[in-house]
């Protein structure tokens, strides 16, 4: 549209070449969610998968904790604009956990505890580009952040990483979970800049 | 001629500066001019696009603090000191000076005419801002859903939309505000300054009974605390809506 600021920039961050475009760099860990932060006592967590045909796989901590567990250290994106570089976490990987799971379906709505949802296809989720992450930075993930266990998926903008998580539902047809049926893009890559529907 | 926009699609807009107000000593509303604007809900946000000179740009959310009724787009940005975007907008952008914006976003964090139940608002700081967009729609629309707001601010020159909180706890029935002050009071305040605290949201929010819609909106450890009490109190979780923002804008 070129319309240029005069005066405006002087203040800029350094370029940074792990930045996708629109993000800015930040070394906080904000947080951001619709709602309280729930508490959920690891005697009452489960992780749930279930099939399009009703099949249920699920872990109790005690048996999820003791899954094989993958350290990883990833960028992340925030559609709210922050990205913060190089964070380190510890988690089961999504290719572990849909392992002896049997389906065709393409699709996943992640839910969580208190009730959000969100969609992510199926491929997004295997070959090493997901976790379900309990550590981060060397320590039990925080409420705040999504503990006990939040999603980890951080090649698409962090909305899609669910905090609080314990299931997931495989789908053949894509359906929007909650931020995208308010107006967030459906798949949500932060290098296309897809953060509202019809980016 | 502009191009038509897909139905759902947010698309960059020429908005133009057309009026200005200091609210505190740091935050400044923007009467934006913004043709063709689809209206929006109280609540929602848009995002801001500047470009520099040399092409470099930033993008930033801020929260709409008007009612559409008043067929204005009005921004209040508080200035984060050592902030990229925020000390342009409120110091160096000038009347009648443009910038991008796209939006409305958002379809959570808003309050709605239909909604049947009272409504309690607890700002902290400038997270006052969408929650005022709520109280001027009401008003806007002659609503009488009974609204509490509880605003924190730092000192009395911290507070926003003073003046015209007053006036409407006045004019708009069925309104009632309560500031508490973290660092300084005004003078002959009955207490000394304090967080928001269990006995505040008691005293000054809705019963949970009541069943009222709830919003949180301010730094993310004030909307951490002020839910945490809300849920302690037997607010259900899912009537509890949050904005939180980090300050690192």
């Amino acid at each position: 549209m070129g319309i240029i600021s005069r005066g405006f920039g002087g203040r800029r961050r350094e370029s940074i070449p792990g930045l996708p475009p629109g993000q800015y760099l930040t070394h906080d860990f904000p947080v951001l969610s619709a709602g309280p932060t729930p508490r959920i006592p690891l005697d009452r967590w489960s992780f749930t998968i279930t099939t399009e045909t009703g099949a249920k796989s699920s872990w109790n901590w005690t048996e999820f904790t003791a899954l094989t567990s993958e350290d990883v250290t990833v960028d992340i994106h925030c559609v709210t604009k922050w990205s913060k570089l190089g964070s380190t976490w510890r988690g089961v990987s999504l290719d572990t956990l849909l392992a002896e799971v049997d389906t065709a379906a393409d699709y996943t709505m992640v839910h969580s505890f208190g009730g959000y949802t969100t969609n992510v296809p199926l491929e997004d989720l295997l070959d090493s580009k997901a976790w379900i992450a309990y550590k981060f930075d060397g320590e039990d993930l925080e409420p705040e952040h999504g503990g006990p266990a939040r999603m980890l998926i951080p090649h698409l903008y962090f909305w899609k990483s669910a905090k609080w998580v314990n299931g997931l539902t495989l789908m053949n047809e894509d359906e929007p979970g909650f931020w995208e049926a308010a107006g967030y893009h459906m798949y949500g890559d932060p290098w296309l800049e897809q953060r509202y529907q019809g980016d | 001629m502009a191009r038509a926009a897909l139905p759902g699609r947010l698309t960059w807009r020429a908005a133009t500066l057309t009026e200005e107000r200091w609210e505190s000593a740091t935050a400044r509303t923007l009467v934006l001019d913004v043709p063709d604007w689809p209206g929006h809900l109280p609540g929602q946000h848009i995002d801001v696009r500047l470009t520099a000179p040399d092409g470099y740009r930033a993008q930033r959310s801020y929260s709409i603090a008007s009612a559409w009724e008043s067929k204005t787009v009005e921004l209040t940005v508080q200035r984060v000191d050592d902030g990229e975007v925020s000390p342009y907008l409120t110091d160096t952008l000038q009347i009648g000076e443009q910038l991008e914006l796209r939006g409305p976003v958002g379809g959570w964090f808003v309050w709605r005419e239909t909604q049947q139940t009272p409504v309690l608002l607890v700002a902290g700081g400038s997270g006052v801002v969408p929650l005022m967009a709520m109280i001027r729609a009401r008003g806007a629309a002659k609503n009488k859903t009974p609204f509490r707001l509880i605003y924190s601010v730092r000192t009395p020159g911290d507070a926003c939309y003073a003046d015209e909180l007053a006036r409407r706890v006045r004019d708009d029935p069925g309104l009632d505000v309560k500031f508490v002050y973290t660092r300084k009071t005004p003078d002959g305040w009955p207490a000394p300054p304090k967080r928001i605290d269990v006995a505040t949201i008691n005293s000054y929010g809705w019963p949970a009974e009541f069943t009222p819609d709830c919003y949180v909106c301010g730094p993310t450890t004030f909307v951490e605390a002020a839910a945490d009490i809300l849920v302690a109190l037997g607010h259900d979780p899912k009537r509890i809506r949050t904005e939180r923002f980090g300050g690192t804008s």
